[in-house]
């Protein structure tokens, strides 16, 4: 078959549990695509030997009553995984090979998928175009030029480009639904809580969250069942009845009142996202789901909210990158001279913007101002969407202002860059699950997203949502295989 | 009148100044893992053997609180009679240091899981109640050796998320004694509690000591200076003695208290600044975001009250009243749980009088002499028990008593074994003692003679003769009885 790579992750859970194909011969297929990727850039770490080693194993002795039979996966380089680099993105990782499984990705192998290698990413998951990776930007394979959105960008790309047949990602203010708007693939962001966060590398811990990423609704919820459970190595993780998502979707959403927020028709928005939205709301109804006008007051607030948690946290979590226990290490005079020269050496321009951010917003004498007053406002954000889903069971949203930019568009102006977020940053707050999905394309032919919110724990209401709307919407990703060598 | 003789004043021209202090007293929890992960925390193991990939903040690792550690620390907050919170919220404080492999140390700030409580302090001149400001956890760091190698810090993490309780006392202590027994009460309820073993010398219990000066009679509280990390109650004294005199000084001399950290140099016995109040560290204090607000229900209060026992105040007051001791002895017994334990052991099948005066005196004499602890007593209980016993029958004498007892703290022997050895019994058969009476006066016929024409005092010199001839055996009272009859 040499369409191998063309098929999403159900046809090929399909085919290897019916014997159509083996792991070894899917495992194959997207190596040998991979290596033909590299321009991409898509990886920070290949493991192609390993991975192809892995599926010979597997097919010796196959359990096929796993829900990841020898599936071959490629995941963002956030995850720890045992004896295989993790990096972040950046280079005070460069060196750092765990010794320990994430939650998450353990989760993944334990139901027969095997690591490919290790997807780029912005340094420490802070970016909105995978060009803070130390490791080099990653290009999306809609246009040569073009950012695949981030953090989750190698991600992105690799689900989009048909390196591997899904992926996960993590999300603290949009990193895997904005990417997923911008190559025209499928990213959840589940509740939080939901993850496990054991073992992912942190950005901010309150906002931080792993999610899948897919060619469709239907991969994208059978990694979800895989990858969520409760796990009591994180005190944040949740323990709550989690449904079998890829056995319960349906289409079925006649009924459902999906609300939809005036605060997001936000001042210089272009026509094209606005009309985008017009027709999201016209197949929601078509899908026979009731439309209502819902007010979310806060949300001009979510923005400036985010861009003092994330960073707060992060410059404390952060802080254990010392030079001193593993990773990069500068030489110094002294230990302040050796943190000074690590730290400066060791992380990128943007890293050490929000970490000063972040020390700054805790200082005393302006923590009451900053950091205090964000997490109220965080809490009327969250009160904001409480009320909302008193009236409506989802919220409909586009998942970004605008489609992807070109690479080095943004990278002299952090605050646009921070404003690509400004629709996704406030799931991230209320703790919510919200689901990016390709729903059609600007004038230029770049795809774009739809966001749909969810209520707490209810990720079956957003991705049965997400399902009916995907069969009507009908999206086709415009991909010429330009890059492949 | 006695009060103002054990106040604690120190003297200037025409000045009498008070010692303000208060204290952070830093307890180790008594517990077999770590406050936010599974690792040991056996004292004295090989450098970094009990360091687990939280202790080292590992990328992606997550604590997760020891639920007994929180047990620990609610059961000791009940012991200080203090205020439990039911929510109490984790905080980052956030420093750089090499032996702080996060670069935060897990603490809590505002929300602490015990609020105020208080400790009763038997002072000579009567009881004094001492406030406790709080008591939080939070976890040790690492230790950083510096003179391993000329050039080259070493770092052990076997300490890092060691779980701690910060004790806080409210500013109520006014001496170097006060001070010692409040270390050593706070010690005994904990040890009494099983919830830190107060062992100093590991370091298991280290104090910083808030000290500030004022004029007597004056209401405000001087300028303090922080004495950080002082692990002996010695050094205590030391340091406050040293502090205190050192700010007297500068008032006397018309300058000024800076508010500062210092620290104290055994070596040299004296206070040095370590950092002014100016280049304090800026901790940046947040919620841990990865660790939900600690909340506790009534009921697991409820059930933890039900397994405190009864602590020095209660059993002291027990001891006074069940068992008539005076406070004084009351006091020597209950100051901690180990020599309680004894006593309680002795009294069980002896004389509680008898058993006082025995380990008050000759036991802790001996103990005293040999450096040994109550838990490392040659002589057992049960041991020490029977002695009263052969000393309450009659079977031997006071006097012997204290021979035996001689030889059983060369090892943990039997008395009754030991007296039927020596022949050491008291001899009671009144025959034999008439014989042994008959002898003596026969031979003494003279003395006899003169005892008889009104020379009283003689009779001292047959009971005397009597005791020699039985070779210290002859049981006293009989022997006096005889005697009169006889003579």
């Amino acid at each position: 078959m040499s369409d191998i790579t063309k098929q999403s992750l159900s046809e090929l859970v399909e085919n290897i549990k019916s014997k159509k194909l083996s792991s070894n011969e899917v495992t194959k297929a997207f190596v040998e695509r991979s290596e033909k990727s590299k321009e991409l850039n898509a990886y920070i770490t290949e493991d192609y030997a390993n991975v192809l080693n892995k599926a010979k194993k597997f097919d010796e002795k196959p359990n096929l009553d796993l829900k990841l039979p020898g599936i071959p996966m490629a995941v963002k380089d956030l995850f720890c995984t045992r004896d295989l680099r993790t990096t972040a993105g950046s280079k005070i990782l460069n060196n750092f090979v765990p010794t320990y499984e994430s939650t998450v990705t353990q989760n993944i192998w334990n139901e027969g998928a095997i690591l490919m290698g290790k997807l780029n990413c912005d340094e420490f998951a802070m970016g909105s175009s995978n060009e803070t990776s130390f490791f080099g930007n990653v290009q999306n394979p809609i246009d040569k030029n073009l950012v695949p959105g981030g953090s989750s960008g190698g991600s992105s790309s690799a689900v989009a480009a048909q390196l591997t047949p899904i992926t996960i990602g993590t999300d603290t203010g949009g990193s895997i639904r904005q990417p997923a708007s911008f190559t025209g693939t499928v990213g959840l962001k589940p509740t939080y809580g939901s993850c496990s966060r054991y073992g992912i590398v942190a950005f901010a811990s309150s906002l931080d969250q792993a999610g899948p990423m897919a060619q469709n609704v239907k991969d994208c919820a059978l990694l979800q069942e895989v990858i969520s459970t409760y796990d009591e190595k994180d005190s944040t993780s949740i323990d709550f009845k989690r449904n079998e998502y890829s056995k319960e979707l349906t289409k079925d959403i006649k009924g459902k009142k999906i609300g939809i927020p005036k605060e997001y028709r936000v001042d210089g928005m272009p026509k094209e996202i606005e009309d985008l939205w017009k027709k999201g709301i016209e197949y929601a109804k078509d899908c026979g789901a009731e439309i209502i006008d819902i007010s979310l007051p806060h949300t001009n607030y979510a923005l400036p909210t985010y861009y003092i948690v994330a960073p707060a946290e992060a410059s404390s979590n952060l802080a254990r990158y010392d030079g001193v226990k593993y990773g990069f290490r500068a030489e110094g005079e002294n230990l302040i001279d050796m943190y000074e020269k690590t730290r400066s050496e060791g992380f990128g321009a943007e890293v050490q913007r929000r970490i000063m951010i972040g020390t700054y917003v805790l200082s005393s004498g302006y923590y009451d101002a900053y950091y205090l007053k964000a997490q109220k406002v965080r809490k009327l954000i969250k009160n904001d969407f409480d009320e909302a889903y008193k009236k409506v069971d989802a919220i409909l949203t586009p998942s970004t202002p605008s489609s992807a930019f070109k690479i080095g568009e943004k990278t002299n102006d952090p605050v646009s860059m921070y404003l690509n977020d400004i629709f996704t940053v406030p799931v991230n707050l209320a703790g919510l699950p919200g689901i990016s999905i390709p729903a059609g394309h600007d004038a230029k032919g770049y795809p774009l997203g739809l966001q749909i919110i969810g209520k707490a724990f209810d990720e079956q209401n957003i991705l049965n949502i997400a399902y009916a709307m995907e069969e009507k919407i009908n999206f086709k990703n415009n991909i010429t295989d330009w890059w492949v060598k | 009148m006695s009060k103002n003789k054990s106040e604690y004043l120190i003297n200037r021209h025409d000045n009498q100044y008070e010692v303000v202090i208060g204290l952070e007293v830093h307890a180790q929890v008594t517990s077999q893992s770590k406050l936010f992960s599974t690792s040991a925390t056996k004292f004295g193991a090989e450098p970094n053997t009990q360091v687990s990939l939280v202790d080292a903040a590992f990328p992606g690792m997550l604590p997760v609180i020891n639920e007994f550690c929180v047990k620990q620390a609610i059961k000791t907050g009940i012991g200080l009679k203090a205020k439990i919170n039911k929510r109490s919220v984790f905080d980052r404080k956030n420093y750089f240091y090499a032996d702080l492999p996060q670069g935060y140390q897990i603490s809590q700030f505002k929300d602490p899981i015990v609020g105020e409580g208080k400790v009763i302090l038997d002072m000579p001149d009567g009881q004094k109640e001492v406030g406790i400001e709080r008591l939080h956890l939070e976890q040790d760091a690492g230790k950083s050796i510096h003179d391993l190698d000329p050039k080259n810090t070493f770092v052990d993490l076997n300490r890092s998320g060691v779980a701690l309780m910060e004790i806080v006392s409210k500013p109520d202590l006014r001496s170097p004694d006060e001070v010692n027994a409040y270390i050593k009460k706070l010690r005994s309820i904990m040890r009494y509690l099983g919830t830190c073993d107060g062992n100093m010398q590991e370091g298991s219990l280290r104090a910083d000591v808030n000290v500030s000066v004022r004029k007597k009679g004056t209401k405000e509280f001087g300028t303090r200076c922080e004495i950080k990390n002082v692990n002996s109650i010695k050094f205590m004294q030391m340091a406050i003695e040293y502090e205190a005199n050192r700010q007297v000084d500068l008032i006397e001399d018309g300058q000024t208290i800076d508010q500062e950290t210092r620290l104290f140099d055994t070596k040299k016995n004296e206070t040095r600044s370590m950092r002014s109040k100016e280049d304090a560290h800026d901790y940046r204090y947040f919620p841990d975001p990865d660790l939900l607000p600690l909340e506790v229900s009534d009921d697991f209060i409820e059930n933890l009250k039900s397994e405190i026992p009864e602590l020095p105040d209660e059993k002291k007051k027990r001891f006074i009243e069940k068992f008539k001791l005076s406070p004084y002895e009351a006091n020597i017994l209950v100051s901690d749980i180990e020599t309680s334990n004894y006593f309680e052991n002795v009294i069980k099948k002896s004389d509680v009088k008898l058993a006082t005066n025995w380990i008050i005196g000759e036991l802790f004499a001996a103990l005293n002499e040999k450096n040994l602890e109550i838990t490392e007593s040659p002589i057992s209980a049960g041991n020490l028990s029977k002695l009263i016993n052969l000393i309450k029958d009659g079977t031997i004498s006071g006097k012997i008593a204290k021979t035996v007892f001689e030889q059983m703290m060369e090892g943990d022997k039997d008395p009754q074994k030991i007296v039927e050895e020596k022949g050491l019994k008291q001899e009671s058969d009144p025959k034999a003692l008439e014989a042994l009476i008959d002898k003596v006066i026969d031979d003494n016929r003279d003395k006899a003679t003169e005892y008889k024409s009104g020379k009283v005092k003689l009779f001292g010199f047959f009971v005397g003769q009597v005791m020699k001839v039985s070779g210290g055996k002859a049981n006293p009272q009989l022997v006096n009885e005889i005697l009169k009859k006889k003579l």
